[in-house]
C-alpha cells in the first residue's frame, strides 16, 4: 500500500490542542508520514513534544525548517549552521539570487515560491536546470489554491502549469504539500492529487509526488544524518568493541 | 444504440460541526463544479444525489466516470458549506453502490 506524505503541515507548535487535532487528522486522511515547520532555534522539548504527539497517532515525524533568506550569503550561512539540525530543509525564494544558490545547493531539499506575489515565482528553465543537478524538489503548497479566489487563483494556476511543464522538461522532482494552518485546509491525499488537475499535473504524477517523491528526500537525508554516514556512497556497517 | 453512461458512487462526510444535509453538501458541490469548470463542465458531470446516510453522517453522490478528476477537486475546492466555512472529504469512490457500502465499512 502506498505510503502518503505532507511535508508542509504548519502545525501552531504553541497550541498543543491544536496542533494535536490537526496531526490526528492528517491520520485520518491517510498520510503516514508529516513535516511540521520549526523555528531554526526550536528547543529540543518542543521537538520532542510534537515527536510524542505525532508517535500517539501513529504517524512519522519530520522535523522540517524553512528559511526567508535576502542574499545568497544569507542562505549559506543558515544552510552551514542548520542542515545537520533538520530533516527536512526548504528555502523560500522570494529573489532570483537566492533561487538560484537555493537551487545549485546540494544541502537544500525544497524550492518554494510566493503563491501571492507571482513576479517573485523565479521557477524558470535556468532555475529546473540548477534543480535537475542538485537534488532539490519544486513544492506547491495546496492549502492557497483553495484560500485564493477568483482571477488570483486563475494567474496561480496558469503559472503552476507552466511550472510544472519546466519541472517535468528537466526532470526536477516536485513534492506536493499541503501547507494548512487549519484543519478545514486540509484533505486527503487523493483529493490534492486531483486538485492538481487544475494544472495539468498528470493525476500518477500527482500520486508521486504525494507520496515517493517525499519519501525519497526523508529516506536520503535520515541516512546523512545518521552517525554511520561518512560520504556519499560510504557508511560504518559495523564497529569494533573497545575501539 | 446509445451506451449508456458509466457512473461514479462517491461517498461524502463534511467537517464543519453541522447535521448533514445532503442537498446542502451538493449545492455546495455544484457550485464549486460550476465556478472550476463552468456550466459546460457542471453539466458533463452529471452530479445527482444518490442517497444520505444519517447513521454514518455521510452522503452519497453520483457522477459520471469521465468526470471524476474534476468532481474530486471540486469537492476538494469546496471551503464553504452553506455560507459557513467546511470541508467535504472524499471517504470513497465505487462503480456500484454495493461496493461502495463495503469499502466505506472496512475504512
Amino acid at each position: 500500500m502506498r505510503r502518503f506524505a505532507d511535508l508542509h503541515l504548519r502545525v501552531p507548535t504553541e497550541d498543543s490542542v491544536k496542533a494535536e487535532d490537526m496531526i490526528r487528522r492528517a491520520s485520518e486522511l491517510g498520510y503516514s508520514l508529516v513535516g511540521i515547520p520549526l523555528s531554526p532555534n526550536a528547543s529540543k522539548e518542543q521537538i520532542s513534544k510534537l515527536r510524542r504527539i505525532c508517535s500517539e497517532e501513529k504517524i512519522d515525524f519530520i522535523s522540517r525548517v524553512t528559511f526567508f533568506p535576502r542574499t545568497s550569503n544569507e542562505l549559506l550561512q543558515s544552510l552551514r549552521r542548520y542542515r545537520r539540525k533538520f530533516e527536512i530543509l526548504a528555502v523560500r525564494c522570494d529573489t532570483k539570487e537566492v533561487a538560484r544558490q537555493a537551487a545549485k545547493d546540494r544541502r537544500v531539499d525544497l524550492l518554494q515560491f510566493s503563491v501571492t506575489s507571482l513576479r517573485k515565482r523565479f521557477f524558470d528553465e535556468a532555475e529546473a536546470e540548477l534543480a535537475s543537478q542538485a537534488l532539490a524538489s519544486l513544492e506547491i503548497e495546496l492549502a492557497p489554491m483553495l484560500q485564493l479566489t477568483s482571477f488570483s487563483r486563475v494567474r496561480l494556476l496558469s503559472r503552476l502549469r507552466k511550472e510544472v511543464a519546466t519541472a517535468t522538461r528537466f526532470k526536477v522532482p516536485i513534492t506536493l504539500s499541503s501547507g494548512a494552518t487549519e484543519e478545514l485546509l486540509m484533505r486527503g491525499p487523493h483529493d490534492y492529487a486531483a486538485l492538481t488537475t487544475l494544472f495539468d499535473l498528470p493525476l500518477s504524477s500527482a500520486l508521486k509526488a504525494l507520496s515517493d517523491n517525499p519519501l525519497i528526500m526523508v529516506e536520503r537525508n535520515r541516512k546523512k544524518l545518521s552517525p554511520d554516514y561518512v560520504a556519499p556512497g560510504i557508511q560504518v556497517v559495523g564497529r569494533k568493541a573497545g575501539a | 444504440m446509445l451506451k449508456r453512461e458509466k457512473r461514479r458512487y462517491l461517498a461524502l462526510a463534511t467537517v464543519n460541526g453541522e447535521a448533514l444535509n445532503g442537498q446542502v453538501v451538493l449545492d455546495a458541490v455544484q457550485a464549486s463544479i460550476h465556478r472550476l469548470f463552468g456550466e459546460y463542465g457542471a453539466s458533463k458531470a452529471n452530479l445527482k444525489l444518490v442517497e444520505k446516510r444519517t447513521d454514518k453522517r455521510q452522503i452519497v453522490v453520483c457522477c459520471s466516470h469521465k468526470a471524476l478528476e474534476q468532481v474530486r477537486a471540486a469537492i476538494a475546492s469546496t471551503t464553504v458549506i452553506n455560507g459557513k466555512s467546511g470541508a467535504i472529504h472524499v471517504l470513497g469512490v465505487s462503480g456500484t453502490l454495493k461496493a461502495l457500502s463495503k469499502k466505506t465499512e472496512t475504512d
